[in-house]
């Protein structure tokens, strides 16, 4: 049973991540404001149940995550946006060249990094549909383990790692279209899945 | 049998960057990226990618909203000591 009195001083060092993923999800920096101080005040009542030594960080994610589902959602006129095409893997490796620009002293990690811009990269994750949307962003900007993302969207492990692989691949889709509608990037057309040896498939 | 290594490999490539594997299997992918330079520069690829989508996606808290926060906590508060009317 946790102190309420105490509440302040121990959430709120978790405002930065907290803003960053109300960001993401309202896409809208109003909006993200509000969620993230109706977080705050929903964590503060509810504080009496959290248990001390779980994690604080975790909890708080998941009470924004549940605010946002219920408030910002319904105003979405399409709430429904469950799912996205299956994208192959390695997509934006194979396209960027794969293991044949690296071979002539470039790598494919030098020329990502020199054309993805912030903008490209926030607009790619907010494009991805919300459940995928929330599992890259509490994975891959929040550092959550697998266990805490299931806890926080209360799904499955399974359905975690479902999400986050298939929302990767989608982004790294969108991330290829723009470097490639800004003329940075090669067209290719119909890369095949056989030409990287690593592939599955 | 090399081409079933890459296919594990790229298998777990997602938990393996995650940090969700076991020692065992994690061991086992490290042993395949260094004998597989294909995989290796593919695992690195990804690996450099996750990192730059949670680089890029970090933002400045507004100016002002720690404080209102801090003002609607202590509203809370003080709603919550008086006698309820």
């Amino acid at each position: 049973m946790a102190d309420q009195a105490q509440f302040a001083d121990v959430a709120m060092e978790h405002l930065d991540g907290l803003y960053a993923a109300a960001l993401r999800m309202t896409r809208n920096p109003a909006d993200a404001d509000d969620l993230v101080q109706e977080t705050y005040l929903r964590a503060y009542r509810g504080f009496g149940g959290f248990r001390e030594g779980t994690n604080l960080r975790a909890w708080l994610h998941r009470i924004q995550t549940n605010a946002y589902i219920n408030r910002y959602r319904a105003k979405q006129r399409r709430p429904d946006e469950t799912d996205i095409d299956d994208v192959a893997d390695l997509y934006l490796y194979k396209r960027l060249g794969g293991p044949e620009l690296a071979a002539a002293g470039r790598s494919a990690e030098d020329e990502l990094l020199d054309w993805i811009s912030e903008a490209e990269v926030k607009d790619a994750v907010e494009a991805l549909p919300e459940h995928y949307r929330m599992a890259v962003l509490l994975a891959d900007v929040e550092g959550f383990a697998y266990k805490e993302i299931a806890e926080i969207l209360d799904v499955p492990i399974g359905t975690v790692m479902s999400r986050i692989h298939r929302g990767r691949k989608a982004l790294q889709e969108r991330l290829y279209e723009f470097g490639r509608q800004r003329g940075l990037l090669p067209e290719v057309d119909g890369v095949s899945d056989r030409v990287v040896a690593v592939d599955g498939r | 049998m090399q081409e079933n290594d890459c296919s594990a490999a790229l298998r777990q490539l997602y938990p393996y960057l995650d940090g969700e594997l076991t020692e065992g299997i994690r061991h086992k992918i490290l042993e395949h990226l260094d004998a597989c330079p294909p995989c290796g520069k593919a695992y690195d690829f990804e690996n450099e990618l996750k990192k730059v989508v949670g680089n890029r996606c970090i933002e400045t808290v507004p100016e002002g909203l720690k404080e209102r926060i801090a003002a609607s906590l202590d509203a809370a508060r003080g709603a919550s000591g008086q006698p309820q009317a």
